[in-house]
């Protein structure tokens, strides 16, 4: 770990304004990623910024009858929260399908969203990884693949996105509320939220430097059976291998988004329109242009089977 | 005392104390942290500064120059040790490839230097800039490319690479049924929850090591081969040690750095290697292929078993020895094995839990469900016919002890095995395809030298010391078990202090021979300090009893405290062992029994239930040995599912190097377990009568699991870990 200096801001403008002052400081909320890849050396902030008091720890109802949620709102009581239970199902069982409790109780609804790959050659420093050491190539590509992505991949880098919270976001069509140094606030859509790798992996979302998550709303709910299957080898405390977030309709319609798969949550609404057709049919538009190594071919038919598997509980 | 006849009775027997389900006397310690591990000691000189290792970059080449000059400036350093200026080091007899590499380096993550400094925190941050420049070497990292050059390894421990009994050959090409298949294993990390760990401090030329360490004499005496000084000089503390599994049978290098960087600050250091060392910078479980071909006539009578077994080390390591229970386990007159050891320039591989059995198991386990399906026959049925009471390649030794069947039918019978459906891929609960799987457990009982010295004093409490080591296993409490009904006195009048050099030489903790060795050390120093007792009182130690803390003989009584008096007593004796092993195959039996539920849809593979019974000698305390085997089952589990270090083959190293990606069952993947103990007593091992258990727990549960994934799903993987992927092309189609 390098040495770093740290403050804590009591409000977002005071948080915003502070990153001005230090350009290259990180944002500090629950830690449980960002401690961790300080310790090994992969992040090297010269300053920190805790944003982990901030006043953004509240769940409300929006004027449009969904929710917004504080971007420090704990994963713990955000899956625990009666009306997320009840509205947005899907978010809960993806918030419990990840870590621990322990970890949940710490990270945050910002955090889990900007956690960052697991991907192993990432996490060695002496492994060169364009995430982590732009234009030092990708040890990943040719190397141990099973857990990499399938989809979206570039030349630079095949890493996943470990977050479950966020394939539910997806699948829910969340919107991430942020706001800049200049005071200035935005709301962007989940679907934009995170970058295609392409020669550039080490820029992962639309975030502008320095620019403070507030908030991710949902829009209001749309009912339907919500199922997160999450698949991995281990039956807790594992990334998934490959997850599958659906809100499946009476008719048969719905929607489905993918964890696990590639450099984001993996959404193709126009595969969704075959979704009373079915899971072979769904899994083909949203597996189209898949790039699989040998390790993780295994993917595309596990997708296909667990969308199965899933539109048969909903049916029930 | 030499044990050279097979025992009789004698004050084990009484079993007041022994074969109780004693809680452990170190629990409270334990569960309030109040029981010091290695990087926790206290009493240790003021002062201590800290060391973090910078681990080579490469697998294998040239370390062309070490460029310390940023480390050094960084603030809190105060020295820093590296091959250069280390000064000369041997090598440890235990060790394959050197603790401290350069100018070569031999593995990834070799350590290339030490960083020691003020704080942990500065120490981590100046080896961040300790700069390397490598000239990277060509190596060999892929164990199914480097098969053909593989060669037979030299006879260690008293292995040797192949055995050969009738004509194999023959009787396989004429047996009417047949099996040849290839199995494999991988790499498996012991991934022990505490990390090696040492603080050293020099005393002038006197070195103590407060380490966590399994084998102290060993590793007093390797240290001492390393720093080239007399092993009268280093004294080593291990009472504590938080999981082994065959890790820290030997000094690594947190303890070889610690002492040099103690040595180079003149101030005391402590080093725990961080988590992604312990796979690539300490030893692991070498990978397997293995071929295992099985003949049997059509009733089920095996007529030739061969068992061949291909893994990899560095040059003057050693092989996997996955084909040694083949010899022993089942009857058969045409019989093979070989091993063959290929030079992979991987970390060092070692031993690990039933080094040699656990992996052997995991293949032939397999092949006998696999030859019991071609047979048309019950796989327990089938194990049962191909029982021998008898060391098969010499059938002169009769086992000493040998319940395998009654294990098999015992098993049977409470886990419910008749519902079994002998059709794979026939049983169904929902979206759960179910199965079950059996598997035979196997390990040999291995007796070793063990002394210890007891010390009887004025309140009647008698103290044991003994170097024995304590690696989560029980070794406090059933050596206090042992004094205890040794000396008739209660529990709570037995002190018991472990894991340093400066107390009698045990057989330390390994291989499953530290329960039995340990406590039949206790037993023969208890033996002496009867006689001393009774020599003091003039009376004859064979007439005497010891019972309620008194000597009783005819009609005086005198409690221990009054005859050990002010001055106390003390005795000190070793176990020494005669040639019943020769004479008698000592081994320990079990099966374990595993029910699997296998998502129709995704693969995965969830535990349901597991069984293990075992017949391992006189069970010195039941609920230790119970939590030895659960435990074991549950590393069989993950050996199952999920454990496997993944090589990079291009670039020689372990990718998966932390606890994230090298997976371990976690709760949720082992949600029940039972465990049952057969009524055995050995007299040919030890006085104690009993034998190892807690590698025995392992043996065979990995194939159990792997055969109810087959009888779950027909769908048969030969390479572990039995992973989702493995399976999805022969699940039922989906809709």
């Amino acid at each position: 770990m390098k040495a770093f200096t740290y403050e804590r801001a009591a409000t977002p403008a005071g948080a915003t304004a502070a990153f001005a002052k230090a350009p290259g400081a990180r944002f500090i909320a629950g830690g449980t990623n960002l401690l961790d890849l300080m310790k090994l050396q992969i992040e090297t902030p010269a300053h920190l910024i805790d944003v982990s008091r901030l006043a953004l720890d509240t769940i409300e109802p929006t004027k449009e009858g969904g929710l917004r949620i504080g971007a420090m709102v704990r994963n713990t009581d955000l899956a625990a929260d009666a009306r997320v239970r009840r509205d947005y199902g899907l978010l809960t069982r993806a918030l419990v399908a990840g870590a621990s409790g322990q970890l949940r109780n710490k990270a945050t609804t910002a955090g889990n969203l900007l956690q960052r790959t697991r991907c192993p050659y990432f996490y060695d420093t002496n492994q060169p990884c364009n995430k982590r050491q732009p234009g030092s190539g990708c040890a990943a590509i040719g190397g141990v693949s099973r857990t990499l992505a399938v989809l979206g991949a570039s030349e630079a880098c095949i890493a996943t996105h470990p977050s479950d919270m966020a394939v539910a976001m997806r699948a829910l069509d969340a919107s991430v509320e942020t706001v800049d140094a200049a005071g200035k606030a935005r709301a962007i859509p989940i679907a934009d939220f995170y970058r295609a790798p392409g020669t550039t992996p080490h820029l992962e979302t639309m975030l502008e430097p320095g620019e403070l998550i507030t908030a991710v709303t949902l829009p209001k709910p749309m009912g339907g059976t919500h199922i997160y299957h999450k698949v991995r080898d281990r039956a807790s405390y594992a990334f998934a291998l490959i997850s599958v977030a659906a809100v499946v309709q009476k008719d048969g319609s719905g929607r489905v988004a993918l964890g696990g798969v590639a450099h984001k949550p993996w959404r193709v609404e126009a595969a969704e329109a075959d979704m009373p057709r079915g899971a072979k049919a769904v899994a083909s538009g949203l597996l189209a242009g898949a790039t699989p190594s040998h390790d993780n071919a295994y993917k595309l038919p596990l997708v296909e089977r667990t969308l199965a598997g899933v539109l048969a509980e909903a049916k029930g | 005392m030499k044990f050279d006849t097979p025992a009789t009775t004698n004050p084990i027997d009484r079993l007041k104390v022994i074969g109780k389900p004693t809680n452990r006397i170190d629990g409270p310690l334990k569960t309030t942290g109040a029981a010091p591990y290695a990087y926790e000691q206290r009493d240790i000189p003021a002062n201590a500064a800290y060391g973090f290792i910078v681990g080579s970059a490469i697998a294998k080449g040239r370390l062309v120059s070490v460029d310390t000059a940023d480390a050094e400036a960084a603030p809190g350093v105060l020295t820093i040790v590296t091959a250069a200026n280390a000064g000369t080091l041997g090598k440890g007899d235990f060790n394959t490839a050197k603790l401290l590499g350069g100018p070569d380096i031999e593995h990834y993550h070799q350590a290339i230097a030490l960083v020691v400094a003020e704080t942990f925190e500065q120490a981590r941050a100046a080896a961040a800039l300790v700069r390397a420049d490598y000239a990277r070497a060509r190596g060999a990292f892929d164990l199914t490319a480097a098969m053909d050059s593989a060669a037979p390894p030299k006879p260690m421990f008293g292995t040797i690479a192949d055995t050969a009994v009738g004509d194999f050959d023959a009787a396989f090409a004429a047996a009417p049924v047949t099996l040849d298949a290839r199995y494999t294993t991988p790499d498996h990390s012991h991934a022990m929850m505490e990390p090696h760990a040492t603080i050293a401090a020099w005393e002038g030329d006197r070195l103590t090591l407060w380490t966590a360490n399994q084998m102290v004499a060993w590793s007093v005496g390797d240290m001492a081969k390393t720093l080239g000084i007399p092993k009268e000089n280093i004294r080593l503390v291990s009472p504590y040690i938080g999981g082994g599994f065959g890790g820290k049978l030997f000094i690594r290098a947190d303890a070889l750095m610690a002492a040099l960087g103690a040595k180079a600050a003149k101030r005391p250091v402590k080093i725990a290697l961080p988590r992604p060392f312990i796979a690539n910078n300490t030893t692991h479980r070498p990978a397997t292929i293995q071929r295992i071909r099985l003949g049997a006539t059509k009733d089920g009578k095996i007529t030739a078993i061969g068992h061949e077994s291909w893994s990899g080390d560095l040059p003057g390591g050693g092989p996997e020895t996955a084909v040694g229970q083949t010899r022993l386990l089942y009857a058969g007159p045409n019989r093979m094995t070989r091993m063959r050891l290929a030079v992979l320039d991987l970390p060092e591989g070692n031993a690990m839990r039933a080094p040699g059995e656990a992996p052997g198991l995991m293949a032939l386990e397999i092949a006998m469900d696999e030859m019991a399906e071609k047979l048309g026959m019950d796989p327990i049925d089938f194990r049962i016919l191909n029982d021998t009471q008898v060391d098969p390649e010499k059938p002169e030794r009769p086992f000493s002890q040998r319940q395998l069947n009654e294990c098999l039918t015992t098993g049977a019978g409470k886990f419910g095995w008749a519902k079994r459906s002998a059709k794979p891929g026939a049983a169904r609960d929902g979206r759960w395809l179910t199965g079950m799987g059996v598997a035979a457990a196997f390990r040999n009982n291995i007796n070793a030298t063990s002394a210890a010295r007891v010390r009887l004093d004025k309140a009647g409490v008698v103290t044991v010391e003994t170097d024995m080591t304590d690696i989560g296993t029980g070794s406090y409490t059933i050596i206090a078990q042992t004094a205890a009904e040794m000396m008739g006195v209660p529990l709570d009048k037995v002190v018991v202090k472990l894991g340093d050099s400066a107390f009698p030489v045990s057989a330390g903790s390994g291989g499953q021979w530290g329960a039995n060795s340990s406590t039949a050390g206790v037993y023969a120093a208890c033996a002496k300090l009867r006689e001393a007792v009774a020599a003091k009182l003039g009376l004859n130690a064979a007439d005497a009893e010891f019972v309620d803390g008194e000597i009783r003989s005819g009609d005086r009584r005198v409690s221990l405290g009054e005859a050990a008096g002010d001055a106390g007593l003390v005795a000190e004796d070793r176990m020494e062992y005669g040639d019943l092993a020769d004479k008698y195959q000592q081994s320990t039996f079990g099966a374990h029994f595993c029910e699997v539920g296998v998502d129709a849809a995704t693969g995965e593979i969830r535990i349901r239930r597991m069984l293990a019974v075992c017949a391992a000698g006189r069970i010195l305390n039941p609920k230790a040995a119970r939590s030895q085997v659960i435990g074991a089952m549950t590393m069989g589990a993950g050996a199952a599912l999920m454990e496997e270090l993944a090589v990079d083959k291009r670039f020689g190293f372990f990718v998966n190097h932390d606890l994230a990606g090298y997976e371990v069952p976690v709760h949720a993947d082992i949600p029940h377990q039972e465990v049952i103990f057969l009524d055995e007593t050995d007299p040919t091992t030890s006085p104690m009568k009993a034998k190892g258990v807690g590698e025995l727990g392992i043996c065979g549960v990995a194939a159990a699991v792997a055969n109810a994934v087959y009888n779950a799903t027909g769908v048969r993987v030969r390479d572990y870990p039995v992973t989702l992927d493995k399976l999805l092309g022969g699940l039922p189609a989906i809709a």
